[in-house]
């Protein structure tokens, strides 16, 4: 979400007249000659998406999240923002301050899907799209400008448009010269709104902002400087850099001195991919059983490939890790002939390489990981006798099922016993390319 | 021991032998290559050369002049190593106790050796089932073996099956994503009767290369209630174990009918292909785009790179994208062996039929090589 990140975007703490000078209002904006930085944020996004598959929602407030009272706020739209609720909040929390909003619980793979859709709008525009999340992501449009013969503001209403009518939901875009500009101007723009920071009044947007707005300023931050006075952006520009750094340290001074006068060179990189994904498991108490680490290795890989799946991803090569109880670690892989996302491949690959190269001993730890990633949309290759329907369909009608009625929904019956006593650190974790 | 022989013959004899050798033995004399000088086959001047890991077992003869016949047993992969390297003078084997000498020229290199009562006795040779023209055969089995596993926890597809019977010799080898075939006509001896047996494709493609190098004749043996088949010529014999699995059922895989068909330039789609898949990344797909008369090749996407190739095409059925491996069609295009080749196939995700074509434009019977495609997203 982008409003969960920024320090600024919700106009209460703006300064009055900020939001509308450079707000593009009945097809008008200012001057966006050499902003070729594009913020593109999706609204309330899954809380949108909720509402625009279910029309009964719409001017209710809904908010997005578990479905007990123990899970937290994954979204909420804007009239349920009226009543104070927030991203992350606790959902008992959000219950006492909206009590007759909608809740509905989250179903991410439909929120991959339509944001899947929302990407591929900016991929037909630039290359050079880096998501951020699901819901937003920075374009660098520089090179279509020529192309589509326009301009960056005209751009972002071309996208605004097109996400519209294609999905169904609104975004805001922020058009700057620089990422961070873009990013503080898609926050304050939203909802359904598109902001420019013209190139010549990059400093007159960015100084009245209240500190908490620059990127890497947060509450402990913000209080330091606070206390000997430094209130706004023009205060830290006007600082001298030496007085910053006995303040705040050399590396985030020199950070936020460059922010503050404008200047921020990071360039759009292409969406970053994961080389891996995998988990792993540290036991409470060492094992032999290998029957027990069979059912270990499975439980993992079935993590490890529904977070394949709920990415649109495939790998070739599983690995499998094992630590023993004198901290030996061994990894041992074996390399596929098709990239695969399904569970029972990946298991039964990776209790083949426990069976046959890994010695017998107390086990500490155990950890499967699937190498060589490719996009889901890459093609599958086919088989002579594959049944039309397997293991695959079979898991993603399970998966189906998890984001429904939660993750105890559908389990292989042979995970269904108690498992072995675990640390805890087990989700599976992108490995992602610099 | 104690014996002459030319380096020539000595290390085409040893390599030859020691190229089936496991390079991981489980116990060393399974490493080793047997040197026998003497041995019994009526000339006597005779040292013969040989190995065996329990699987598969070489011999080769070499001319030699023996003072002293004997048997040794070393390390195949070091005596492979050293007559490779010794330079071209008459070579001498010595043993002296439990050290063999090697003499060539100004070198001498003395090594261990192992204890030849430890090493397993290499299996007779069995029935012989006929002779085999060796260069149609060594291409037969190469057209073939292309298409197997190389996964050893699938045995079955790691295998060329063989099927002799009704005049003619069937070898087909499938790996579930590609299945190849091919039948040339050959009347065994009588005795032999009908009979299909699975051979590890690798053994089988190594040997059939060698022996039928030469374009001489290669005699093929079979045991298949004992497991064994064996393949000798010009003074070479190998024999390997067969897989004991059960072969897919494979005839029903075979397309009887096609909607679509194209008549291709092999060289110049085989150099397209090459192209475009620079920017497949990890070997993902190439699609070919068959409109009218003309094939466009493209591989790759935003993210990768993408590249695209458009050749002439003599094609029949509706227009259609098709997409497949890369090195999969590479491999079938180039296992044709035919300037051009026949293009089959009903939709995008049935298998497509890649068949020889003759100089007259007609398909040429024997040989077919069955792919199944890459199903693109959405």
């Amino acid at each position: 979400m982008g409003e969960r990140g920024v320090g600024v975007g919700r106009s209460a703490n703006l300064p009055r007249g900020l939001v509308d000078r450079f707000r593009a209002r009945d097809g008008v904006w200012p001057d966006d000659t050499g902003c070729s930085m594009l913020h593109v944020d999706m609204d309330a996004f899954y809380a949108s998406v909720e509402i625009r598959d279910r029309p009964e929602l719409a001017g209710k407030p809904v908010i997005v999240g578990g479905s007990t009272n123990r899970g937290v706020v994954a979204a909420a739209n804007y009239l349920a923002r009226e009543f104070g609720v927030r991203s992350a909040m606790p959902i008992a929390h959000a219950r006492r301050l909206a009590p007759h909003a909608v809740f509905v619980s989250p179903n991410f793979a439909r929120y991959q899907e339509v944001s899947r859709g929302v990407m591929a709008i900016f991929r037909d525009i630039t290359p050079l799209v880096e998501p951020l999340s699901l819901d937003e992501a920075f374009l660098d449009v520089s090179g279509a400008l020529k192309r589509m013969r326009s301009s960056p503001a005209q751009i972002a209403q071309l996208i605004r448009a097109q996400v519209e009518q294609a999905h169904g939901i609104t975004c805001s875009v922020g058009v700057a010269p620089t990422k961070f500009l873009a990013k503080l101007a898609s926050g304050m723009c939203k909802p359904d709104g598109l902001m420019v920071v013209p190139r010549t009044e990059v400093l007159s947007f960015l100084h009245p902002l209240p500190v908490s707005a620059l990127w890497g300023v947060g509450q402990r931050t913000a209080e330091q400087l606070d206390r000997v006075g430094l209130e706004t952006v023009a205060d830290v520009a006007a600082t001298p850099l030496p007085r910053l750094r006995r303040l705040i340290g050399v590396a985030l001074a020199e950070h936020l001195h460059a922010l503050a006068q404008g200047h921020d060179d990071r360039p759009v990189v292409p969406s970053t991919r994961e080389k891996s994904i995998g988990a792993e498991e540290t036991f409470e108490i060492d094992h032999f059983d290998r029957e027990l680490l069979r059912r270990e290795l499975l439980r993992l890989a079935e993590r490890s490939t529904a977070t394949l799946r709920s990415r649109g991803l495939r790998g070739r090569t599983v690995s499998i890790k094992v630590r023993f109880a004198d901290f030996t670690t061994i990894t041992r892989s074996k390399t596929l002939r098709v990239a695969t996302d399904v569970t029972q491949e990946v298991y039964k690959t990776a209790s083949t390489l426990l069976d046959e190269q890994v010695p017998p001993g107390a086990v500490r730890l155990i950890g499967v990981r699937i190498e060589q990633l490719v996009e889901g949309d890459d093609g599958e290759q086919l088989m002579f006798d594959a049944p039309e329907r397997g293991w695959r369909e079979a898991e993603q009608a399970a998966d189906q099922a998890r984001s429904r009625f939660g993750k105890a929904a559908i389990r292989p019956a042979s995970l269904l016993t108690q498992g072995p006593s675990r640390s805890g650190h087990d989700e599976p974790k992108p490995d992602r390319e610099s | 021991m104690k014996i002459r022989v030319e380096r020539d013959g000595l290390a085409d004899a040893v390599a030859w032998v020691a190229r089936s050798l496991p390079s991981r033995p489980p116990v060393p004399v399974l490493g080793g290559v047997l040197l026998d000088a003497g041995a019994e086959d009526g000339s006597g001047e005779a040292l013969t050369v040989s190995g065996f890991d329990y699987e598969v077992s070489a011999q080769c003869g070499v001319p030699a002049t023996i003072a002293d016949g004997g048997k040794a047993l070393v390390s195949g992969r070091l005596l492979a190593d050293i007559t490779k390297a010794l330079p071209n003078h008459p070579v001498e084997i010595a043993v002296d106790g439990s050290r063999m000498t090697i003499s060539c020229g100004s070198a001498r290199f003395s090594l261990p050796t192992m204890p030849v009562e430890d090493y397993p006795q290499l299996p007779s040779m069995p029935q012989l089932a006929g002779e085999l023209p060796g260069e149609i055969f060594g291409e037969a089995v190469a057209q073939v073996a292309v298409a197997a596993g190389k996964d050893d926890t699938l045995p079955m597809l790691t295998g060329v099956r063989l099927e002799i019977g009704e005049g003619k010799v069937t070898l087909v080898a499938t790996d579930r994503f590609r299945l190849a075939m091919r039948e040339f006509p050959w009347e065994p001896n009588e005795s032999l009767g009908e009979v299909a047996v699975l051979v590890p494709a690798k053994t089988l493609n190594d040997s059939a290369k060698t022996l039928g190098a030469s374009g001489a004749k290669i005699e093929l043996s079979l045991a298949a209630n004992d497991g064994l088949l064996g393949l000798s010529g010009t003074g070479r014999r190998t024999t390997t174990r067969l897989l004991d699995a059960d072969f897919p059922k494979y005839r029903q895989l075979l397309p009887t009918e096609h909607s679509a068909a194209a008549i291709i330039e092999v060289d110049a789609l085989v150099q397209a292909i090459k192209r475009v898949s620079l920017v497949a990344e990890r070997g993902t797909q190439v699609r070919l785009e068959f409109v009218d008369s003309s094939l466009r090749l493209s591989a790759g996407g935003d993210d990768e790179g993408s590249a695209e190739e458009e050749l002439p095409v003599d094609y029949t059925g509706d227009a259609v994208t098709i997409a497949f491996n890369p090195t999969y069609l590479l491999e079938g295009l180039q296992a044709v062996r035919t300037p051009r080749a026949h293009l089959s196939f009903t939709t995008p995700s049935r298998p497509a039929l890649l068949k020889p074509v003759d100089e007259d434009g007609n398909v040429a019977p024997g040989y077919l090589y069955l792919l199944m495609p890459v199903r693109l997203p959405g």
